[in-house]
């Protein structure tokens, strides 16, 4: 359906965000990539305030910010492929909306420090963040899950699609600065969710593997280097 | 809905956050109490209700705690169907979510600094603030409301550009918003605060710029939106 378009790359979490959702309701649409480090003129003109991707095109109408997007996608089809996204209630829907506020506002941007991090006690000091931010997660999870497979319980809802965009992200990580984070023994219920969440039908289609991310994250980290030396060159 | 309801409002009457929530509810016609909180001595309620952040406004619901005022007006806009604060059609809910989005991103902090800082800072500051405003009046337009004849989603998360705002730029002795550059923003303010429910919940001009002045210089130090 050239009906509906998506500006962005899966690479990133937030792009995915879109992707997973639009697999989980079994919408079809045309992925436009954008190149890194380039805005293409759509990009351009379809976001004109924050000229970031995701943007999701449908009817020739605009829609940009990840979570306005899914919210978006769950309301228009709201009963297709595996169902709503959002959860039924009121209360529910408050949780998972907190949660990811959490996610993008504090627990996100200390992964990304890792990844900047020009000293060894930087990079310690944002895993710690990262580590006790997980352990919150932890908590919400077994009391939103309510002893079942998802954030959602038995299905697939909005936190899944919002925190579980960064799986892969979360393993790269690990890999680049060879510490442990989603691991088993701090984290049981949020890693066995992580491991469940990668396998469902609607995801494993679409979410790039963290070998791939690894190679975007140090990409993304050469890139935070020249920057940080070229804005320490100009004090 | 049925029975007694249970419905307080954990806040403080100085914050435009907590004004977002009481608004929604008396636009709605809920009863509800209001508790104020010294934000110096968090009672153990908010402690308790809000354990991430300890911030106001916290919505209690028959025992439920919904912290984060955005959350807290779609909580509130499902919850009581009357008087609906969102769109019904998908696009135009995303877009007012959009635009509250964008004036709790690019306004409010920018107009916030551009009050307690100097020099070339605040010049910064300013521009920013300015820039996102532009933006905001073009929005608006011609409309009474962002939410067309009524109050809606965009008007309640932009508050802080009518009451506060207009207190903070006189204890901070600047001028942004001007009706020259932003001539539909300041008719969206007069209308804002004339409206009935929002003159009931707004807290006294005069109290607001006594103890913001009050306030100035330990605002000053540390620059904090909690004060």
């Amino acid at each position: 359906m050239a009906d509906v378009k998506l500006i962005g790359s899966p690479l990133s979490p937030y792009v995915l965000r879109a992707i997973l959702a639009l697999s989980l309701k079994k919408v079809e649409y045309e992925l436009l990539e954008e190149k890194f480090g380039e805005k293409s003129e759509l990009l351009l003109k379809s976001n004109p305030i924050y000229k970031k991707i995701p943007v999701l095109i449908h009817h020739d109408r605009p829609i940009c910010e990840s979570a306005v997007i899914v919210e978006y996608i769950d309301e228009v089809w709201p009963e297709s492929g595996f169902g709503a996204i959002l959860p039924a209630d009121a209360y529910h829907r408050a949780l998972h909306r907190f949660w990811t506020y959490y996610v993008d506002d504090k627990w996100f941007p200390s992964l990304v420090a890792i990844g900047k991090a020009e000293t060894e006690e930087a990079k310690a000091e944002a895993v710690e963040r990262v580590r006790a931010g997980l352990l919150l997660l932890e908590e919400a999870f077994v009391k939103l899950s309510e002893g079942k497979a998802f954030f959602g319980g038995d299905r697939v809802a909005f936190l899944d699609v919002m925190f579980g965009c960064f799986v892969n992200w979360i393993v790269a990580a690990e890999e680049l600065v060879s510490v442990e984070l989603l691991d088993e023994a701090t984290v049981p219920a949020l890693h066995g969710w992580a491991v469940r969440f990668r396998e469902h039908e609607a995801v494993k289609e679409v979410m790039p593997d963290s070998g791939r991310v690894l190679g975007f994250l140090k990409i993304l980290q050469a890139k935070w280097k020249a920057d940080a030396a070229a804005a320490k060159k100009k004090l | 809905m049925a029975e007694a309801e249970q419905v307080k409002v954990l806040r403080s009457w100085l914050s435009p956050w907590s004004f977002k929530v009481e608004l929604a509810l008396k636009l709605k016609g809920v009863p509800h109490e209001k508790v104020e909180e010294d934000l110096a001595n968090k009672s153990p309620l908010l402690l308790a209700s809000n354990p991430i952040h300890k911030k106001i406004p916290v919505l209690l619901h028959n025992g439920k705690a919904i912290p984060e005022s955005g959350i807290i007006l779609e909580y509130i806009d499902e919850t009581w169907t009357n008087n609906p604060i969102l769109p019904k059609a998908p696009y135009e809910r995303s877009m007012a979510r959009f635009w509250s989005r964008f004036i709790d991103d690019k306004c409010v902090g920018a107009c916030w600094m551009s009050c307690w800082t100097e020099g070339e800072t605040q010049q910064m500051f300013m521009e920013q603030a300015r820039a996102s405003l532009r933006i905001l009046d073009d929005e608006l337009g011609e409309r009474k409301f962002f939410g067309g004849e009524s109050i809606g989603l965009v008007d309640i998360s932009a508050c802080f550009l009518s009451l506060w705002f207009g207190v903070l730029q006189e204890v901070a002795g600047i001028s942004l918003i001007n009706g020259e550059e932003f001539p539909n923003l300041c008719r969206w303010i007069e209308g804002f605060v004339a409206t009935d429910a929002v003159t009931e919940c707004l807290p006294p001009r005069d109290e607001l710029l006594a103890t913001f002045q009050s306030k100035k210089q330990a605002i000053l130090a540390t620059k904090s939106m909690v004060y």
